[in-house]
């Protein structure tokens, strides 16, 4: 059997071309969906699917690349879609300059929280990140500037890809959800090539080991959280525009820290799909068992949600990208 | 302010740090003894103050009394949670951290919901107490009856919780179990039942702050989630693990939240807990009385 | 055979809240020797390890490599300046395969992936790993992790590699090979430090032992000048009578 070097080089590189080919044609797939899916109940969930798939994957990236599991990714959530509507209602500025400036924002906040937070140890690093997040939400609710508890409504306008405001079709932000997930994938592979990539895993599975070999355990966390954050609050920003309506607890409770990470967790943690397969069964059962179950707030909905994210955790460890037998370049 | 105001501040803070300390007495005693950090903590709170809730309604017996009767369901139920959902979480092999928090995040989620299914979101309140309304007033500061009755529930509780952990078997077997998993087995102590034990325990302390708390706080599905974070942050602060730390840290938290309600505006008093909490993590990461 | 001194220890010492894991260790090792530090168990000698490898920061006193003061210096930055260490319990990142663990360890000095990639095969055909390469780390055997610790600081290209007791709990055969591995190692111009708890595997392939004895030195000098030590036979004796 041949192996070294150029064996290695080989195999990895037609594993390459078979992963970019596969994410390409299911990117695709997603993208041309809305022409068979016309129920605009059906492309709503649709839009919410993406975009939690999306902010899942930034989520990932922080927590199942690098192992920092953060409960306070609603703050930068929160960030982006406050920077963005703010941005809009107060000195219109479109809500694509927003997003960036939002996720801008999010990373300078970012590397602020990480540089006392990437210290501590486990729990004390989670119940930080979910007391700091935390403490946004309260500045947020009590903030006149920013329309305190009482959010922030956009103005309606007419439909436009440039203010990002549709008052009926769903298919632009179905797009751009979709373009986000697209973005913080291949942020995601492309930066798990690299070195830092490799740094990210390194400081997950053992920093002491990481370090005897020249990994720069605290930057690695640094770069990390910074890449995290830019991606989650470009995805609050998206969510702010799809909603035209925003206030703290809609955009940035702990209960959104929560959900962000769910799907990585439910589909596989770490993995460059799991945020997208954890997305695709978790938000549409959601949102069915909501209008089906749910109505007059009867809480049935949240029996079966909470029952079926017990069950996937428990029965499925490694999340349900496990079940798909892997394919690994034999040697 | 005046020494009679501040007098009052100091003495609402410390009734309330010691209800807090109580409620994260069983979150702390959980996780010391598995290092599982239940999620759904608040949630087990929300049902101890339905079940005092329930029990007033039904009976007409003071909610007071009904103390004891709310923890021992409680115990059953915090025992049928670890041998339905905490001992197979404990099993699993791999990302064993984050399966415990949405195992334990997903009953949250369930335990809301069948609240809200059986009970409506309606927020309720008993009326009916004793203790109700009545206000202990002395030397111009005034206390209301059931904060103070709950203050007291609470160092009653604590004064138990020591004699049981000191005293018993039962009490060490739990520390020895805590310090020392392997061992306990060797010399045959079960510690799957020291578990289930454990949060029977965790539950019925959660069940005599429900009941205590029941008698002076609305009861609703979603009044878990105001409590839960304090309960975090207390038993941070008190160390991970450490149950008489979170006392400490719970009296703490109680008077550092009253004193920021008279500097910053009342909506902005939980800012003060959470800088507490970071000052002190930051300062010493391993907890305000936690062992390095 | 023995050049100048690449890692030089003065009065190192070590405490942990009162315990005293090193005191006033001091010696030096030659460039292109292989040097067995040993002793009994406690003897402090995977501390000294991690202080030279920056893991820990020693207490007292210095360290010098290749003619610098590095005493202060994070460990990432001594791996960057070519001091390459394993650990006594091998600490493989269990999620990744083996060759991505070595690449981890080619990063430092190649930025680019595909570099990274060559060079970590090429160390995994040098340690005899090759053909494990697309495993799971956690999959494999305590012997073979024992060879992934080893290729991984080989592949960031130490000039002084730290070797945790990579030959205990083999085999005959399998001590063999790992001797074997040591040798071609320093053929490489690699200087190796080597701990050892078992001293008939390591005594004829070391060029001298430092013997250490809680926390201090008792004896250095040549494999046959160390074994025929009074103090190194009492204390081992001595850990005999207490293992009885």
């Amino acid at each position: 059997m041949p192996h070294g070097e150029a064996a290695t080089a080989e195999s990895f590189r037609s594993a390459r071309v078979r992963r970019f080919l596969v994410a390409a044609l299911v990117f695709a797939a997603l993208a041309l969906s809305p022409l068979a899916i016309r129920s605009v109940y059906l492309q709503n969930v649709l839009v919410l699917t993406l975009l939690y798939a999306a902010v899942s994957q930034s989520w990932n990236i922080l927590g199942g690349y690098c192992g920092q599991i953060s409960l306070g990714h609603g703050l930068y959530f929160g960030i982006g879609a406050y920077a963005t509507s703010v941005l809009f209602v107060t000195w219109g500025i479109l809500p694509w300059g927003g997003m960036i400036v939002g996720g801008v924002l999010a990373v300078a906040v970012a590397l602020l929280i990480g540089y006392p937070c990437f210290r501590l140890q486990g729990h004390y690093f989670a119940i930080a990140t979910l007391v700091i997040a935390q403490s946004g939400l309260v500045l947020m609710q009590n903030w006149d500037f920013v329309g305190a508890a009482r959010g922030i409504q956009w103005p309606f306008g007419p439909d436009s890809w440039w203010t990002l405001q549709f008052a009926r079709a769903k298919t632009p932000y179905i797009e751009v959800s979709l373009a986000l997930l697209v973005a913080s994938w291949l942020a995601t592979v492309l930066i798990g090539e690299s070195r830092w990539g490799y740094w990210w895993r390194a400081v997950k599975d053992d920093a002491l080991a990481a370090e005897s070999l020249g990994v720069e355990v605290f930057r690695s966390k640094m770069a990390a959280a910074g890449v995290s954050a830019f991606f989650t609050a470009v995805g609050g920003g998206v969510y702010a525009a799809f909603l035209a309506y925003i206030d703290p607890d809609a955009v940035m409770s702990f209960r959104f820290s929560l959900l962000f990470a769910l799907p990585a967790v439910l589909g596989g943690i770490g993995t460059p799909w799991g945020p997208l397969v954890g997305a695709a069964v978790l938000v549409p059962l959601g949102e069915f068992s909501r209008s089906y179950l749910g109505g007059s707030g009867s809480g049935l909905d949240l029996v079966i949600y909470g029952a079926l994210v017990m069950a996937v955790a428990l029965a499925r460890p490694q999340g349900l990208l496990s079940l798909v037998p892997r394919r690994r370049a034999a040697p | 302010m005046t020494a009679t105001a501040l007098l009052q501040v100091f003495a609402s803070g410390l009734m309330t740090g010691l209800i807090y300390g109580l409620v994260a007495s069983g979150l702390s005693l959980i996780f010391g003894l598995m290092e599982v950090v239940n999620f759904a903590h608040g949630e087990f709170l929300m049902l101890a103050m339905f079940a005092t809730f329930g029990l007033v309604v039904f009976t007409g017996i003071d909610p007071g009394l009904l103390a004891p009767l709310v923890a021992a369901a409680m115990f059953v139920f915090g025992a049928a949670v670890y041998a339905l959902v905490i001992r197979f979480a404990m099993r699993v092999e791999t990302n064993r951290g984050m399966v415990q928090i949405f195992a334990t995040f997903g009953l949250s989620i369930l335990m809301q919901g069948a609240a809200q299914y059986l009970f409506s979101p309606d927020y309720r309140s008993i009326r009916t107490s004793w203790l109700g309304e009545r206000t202990l007033h002395v030397g111009g500061v005034f206390l209301p009856w059931p904060l103070l009755f709950g203050g007291l529930v609470s160092i009653a509780t604590f004064g138990g919780l020591y004699l049981v952990m000191t005293r018993t078997a039962f009490g060490k077997a739990l520390e020895a179990t805590r310090e020392d998993q392997g061992a306990v087995a060797l010399v045959g102590i079960d510690c799957n039942r020291m578990f289930a034990l454990g949060w029977g325990l965790g539950a019925a302390l959660v069940g005599l702050a429900g009941a205590v708390l029941a008698v002076f706080y609305y009861v609703f599905p979603g009044v878990g989630a105001s409590f839960s974070l304090i309960a975090y942050v207390t038993v941070a602060l008190g160390g991970f693990g450490s149950v008489f730390g979170a006392l400490a840290a719970g009296i703490v938290v109680g008077l550092v939240e009253a004193f920021t309600a008279v500097v910053l505006p009342p909506e902005l008093k939980s800012l003060g807990i959470y800088a507490l909490y970071l000052v002190i993590v930051f300062l010493r990461p391993a907890g305000l009385f936690g062992k390095f | 055979m023995s050049g100048a001194a690449i890692l030089e220890l003065a009065s190192v010492s070590k405490r942990f809240e009162g315990l005293v894991a090193n005191s006033e260790v001091s010696f030096s090792v030659a460039e292109g020797e292989i040097l067995g530090l040993i002793g009994p168990n406690g003897a402090g000698k995977s501390t000294l390890f991690s202080l030279i490898a920056g893991a820990l920061v020693p207490t007292a006193g210095t360290i010098r490599f290749a003619g610098a003061d590095i005493t202060a210096l994070p460990a990432p930055e001594r791996c960057r300046q070519g001091i390459g260490r394993t650990f006594q319990v091998p600490r493989s990142f269990d999620s990744m395969s083996v060759l991505e663990n070595v690449m981890v360890g080619s990063f430092v000095r190649s930025s680019s992936s595909s570099a990274a990639r060559a060079k970590a095969a090429a160390v995994l055909e040098f340690v005899g790993l090759a053909p494990r390469a697309a495993s799971f780390a956690g999959a494999l055997t305590p012997p073979e992790k024992r060879r992934l610790e080893v290729a991984r600081a080989l592949a960031t290209e130490p000039k002084l590699l730290l070797l945790d007791e990579v030959l205990a709990g083999l085999t005959p055969a399998e001590a063999r090979a790992g001797v074997d591995l040591v040798r071609a190692i320093r053929a490489r111009g690699i200087t190796v430090v080597m701990v050892e708890h078992v001293m008939e595997i390591v005594m004829p392939l070391v060029d001298r032992a430092v013997v250490l004895d809680i926390g201090r030195v008792l004896a250095v000098g040549s494999p046959a000048e160390v074994v025929r030590n009074e103090a190194v036979i009492a204390a081992y004796l001595g850990e005999r009578h207490r293992a009885a």
